[in-house]
């Protein structure tokens, strides 16, 4: 067998490069203002990473490059989700961005260089290859953000989440080079298997720990480490937000996955217990200053925080149960929150951001089919059956009682209560106030179906979740090392 | 004897690194502290040697000194930076930053110092020792050897990250900005004798002058 064939199930990987550096050079000769034809090359790229990740697919777990990359099925589908939530982003953002001049082929080449950074870290078993897929994802992330230089707010932002997000990754990294002292090995399972042999030193370890979940945290923006999340979420293009709060939240679960759950298991007891503070904190935080804010993009950044915290009860509650409910949630929350943020991008024009509450006072009035949908994905975050929102809820709170902390359960239940009130303000402000402009709603034909599908398939995912909770438990069963 | 000289060394370089790194972030003046930065690389390098990582050594003097630090040290002077202003809102902040480092520290010390309590230290507990090479051994042959096939992975990933990081730059720097005044030389070559030269017919009204006289 030649080295080359040994490559196939990282093959996605090597095309998604290659592409990329051939739309950097093909960008150049497209004249056209619109971006076109760079634009049906990234989608084309998109939907043959979907047919090559499908072709791919090998059973149980390939390893390969001295097992720093890992290929199952878990990995297989995060990364079909996260291609399909790029390609739904781009879909969003094109009008937006193309009355704003930033629809560029840098903007549309860094998105796939933020989706690489991903597939490398959904596909990590080794400290570093996660490590350098996090900083390709970060590294594009930081320049997409920065991309619209003269808002000052922009730029703002971009500052924040850069030095914040260095410094979350010196934070991993030193809590990595612990591990790395305390096990002799920075390789996901052999880190394990030294823990359990009893050859590494616990306090070390301990401490290590400490400040990988730390850096986590950070990345996850969960409290106290969330400082960064509502200045970023508002102050960044829209498109570039929906880009930050979905699909790296998918890298970071399988990060999650790979080096807690995977690597650190024997250390359970000290991970679940630090997780336990992050996601109190988180649910309390997050929902209780959504409740303040006027901006929807910083509402929706303290609900993405609550929402972490929700999904990181799924993970402390361990077990098959407990992951593949977190991984449902986690689809679930990206699902809700790229449907909220297309809304935004649908409403706002050139010259006009509709980043108030105000701008969706009466959008009954003024398209009663946008505010169904609007209706439909709010009810799904605040968890109201028969969404998607209430039944990954549902889960969670059902794998956490399992495991005894129902007192974890009934505070996750009464903050949920406290976080249905912004989102179903919005509700309220959509159908029983008088809209502040009449200003008809142009959308182009594709934005618009996509949105009423993404509105649709939240309905239909709470109607009919079982399948894809399903593929959730089995991807989680096959690729955990520890059964 | 010569196990104690290398000990020894150790201790003077870490120390040096240390108080350097030290330096770096408490001296007021940035240029001091860009130069401090260049002293512990310096150390670092020496400590790097003495592990017998020559080519790393020489790389991080040759790269980071010669290179990154010159070019730092350079924006530092370039640039006016206003002290007084960055340090609005220190003294604010600092008992509760202080606080909380003393905590942090103490907390790392007490970790730490349990961990050498417990006979286990960092490097004892994995049964990991310091392998002596023969004197013909080339740290940079090995180097190259283990970059390009068991961490050929990483190594690629490397490269895929400056390629972002190139891209980030170019997006973010180079733009059209109104008011700048560059050449465009498509638009020189393309010139024409009609947009610059303008011939204009005068009528010979001197001529005519002379000749009467």
């Amino acid at each position: 067998m030649s080295y080359l064939s040994t490559l196939t199930p990282a093959s996605a990987e090597i095309f998604l490069l290659v592409m990329a550096c051939v739309i950097l050079i093909v960008d150049l000769f497209v004249v056209n203002q619109q971006k076109t034809p760079t634009y049906l090359l990234v989608q084309f790229t998109l939907m043959g990473l979907a047919f090559i990740t499908l072709m791919t697919h090998q059973q149980g777990a390939v390893h390969l490059f001295h097992n720093m990359f890992v290929s199952d099925l878990m990995s297989d589908v995060l990364k079909m989700v996260s291609y399909l939530t790029v390609s739904i982003i781009l879909v969003y953002s094109r009008s937006y961005l193309l009355t704003r001049g930033l629809f560029t082929g840098e903007f549309m080449v860094l998105t796939l260089f933020t989706l690489l950074g991903m597939m490398v870290m959904i596909s990590a078993s080794h400290f570093i290859s996660m490590y350098m897929g996090l900083e390709v994802m970060s590294l594009s992330l930081y320049a997409l953000v920065a991309l619209q230089r003269d808002s000052a707010t922009a730029t703002e932002a971009a500052m924040k989440y850069f030095i914040l997000g260095a410094l979350a990754s010196g934070l991993l990294l030193y809590g990595m080079s612990m591990l790395y002292g305390a096990t002799g090995t920075l390789d996901v399972a052999g880190v394990s298997t030294a823990i359990k042999h009893g050859v590494a030193n616990p306090a070390l370890l301990v401490f290590g720990l400490v400040f990988v979940v730390a850096g986590l945290a950070f990345k996850l923006g969960a409290v106290p480490f969330h400082m960064w999340v509502p200045d970023v979420y508002q102050g960044a293009p829209t498109p570039m937000v929906m880009l930050i709060g979905s699909a790296p939240k998918f890298a970071a679960f399988a990060f999650l996955m790979r080096m807690l759950v995977d690597g650190l298991q024997p250390l359970m007891g000290h991970w679940s217990n630090m997780l336990i503070i992050l996601a109190v904190l988180s649910m309390a935080l997050g929902n209780i200053s959504a409740i303040a804010q006027t901006n929807i993009k910083r509402m929706l950044a303290y609900s993405s925080i609550a929402h972490i915290g929700f999904f990181l009860l799924g993970i402390l509650s361990g077990g098959i149960d407990g992951y593949s409910s977190a991984m449902f949630y986690i689809m679930v929350y990206v699902l809700m929150s790229l449907g909220a943020f297309g809304m935004i991008t649908l409403l706002s024009h050139e010259g006009y951001e509709a980043d108030t509450l105000d701008a969706f006072k009466g959008l009954n009035q003024r398209s009663p089919w946008l505010a169904f949908i609007m209706l439909l994905l709010m009810f799904s975050m605040a968890g109201v059956p028969p969404t998607a929102g209430f039944y990954a809820k549902f889960s969670v709170l059902e794998s956490i009682v399992n495991t005894g902390h129902i007192e974890l359960a009934v505070f996750a239940v009464l903050l949920s209560l406290v976080g249905a009130y912004y989102y179903l303000r919005i509700v309220k402000l959509m159908y029983f106030d008088a809209p502040e402009s009449h200003e008809p709603i142009r959308i182009q034909p594709d934005t618009g179906l996509l949105i009423s599908l993404n509105g649709l398939s939240v309905l239909a995912l709470g109607m009919l979740p079982s399948w894809l909770m399903s593929v959730c438990a089995v991807s989680v069963q096959q690729s955990l090392l520890l059964r | 004897m010569a196990m104690n000289v290398e000990t020894l060394m150790f201790y003077l370089l870490s120390a040096m690194a240390v108080l350097a790194a030290l330096q770096v972030i408490t001296s007021r003046n940035p240029v001091h502290a860009a130069l401090f930065l260049v002293l512990t690389f310096f150390s670092m390098a020496g400590v790097w040697l003495l592990l017998e990582a020559e080519f790393l050594a020489l790389a991080l003097i040759l790269v980071y000194v010669g290179a990154v630090m010159v070019l730092f040290l350079f924006v530092v002077m370039m640039l006016d930076i206003n002290l007084e202003r960055l340090r609005v809102g220190f003294w604010k902040w600092f008992p509760f930053a202080a606080v909380l480092a003393v905590v942090l520290l103490v907390e790392m010390v007490m970790v730490l110092g349990s961990a050498k309590t417990a006979g286990t230290g960092m490097t004892g507990g994995t049964g990991a020792h310091v392998i002596t090479h023969a004197a013909n051994y080339s740290n940079t042959k090995e180097l190259g050897r283990l970059i390009y096939t068991e961490y050929v992975y990483a190594f690629e990933l490397a490269a895929v990250l400056l390629l972002v990081a190139i891209i980030a730059a170019i997006a973010l720097t180079h733009r059209h900005r109104a008011g700048t005044k560059s050449q465009v030389h498509a638009a020189q070559i393309q010139v024409k004798r009609n947009d610059r030269v303008r011939l204009v017919s005068v009528t010979s009204v001197a001529k005519a002058e002379t000749a009467k006289k």
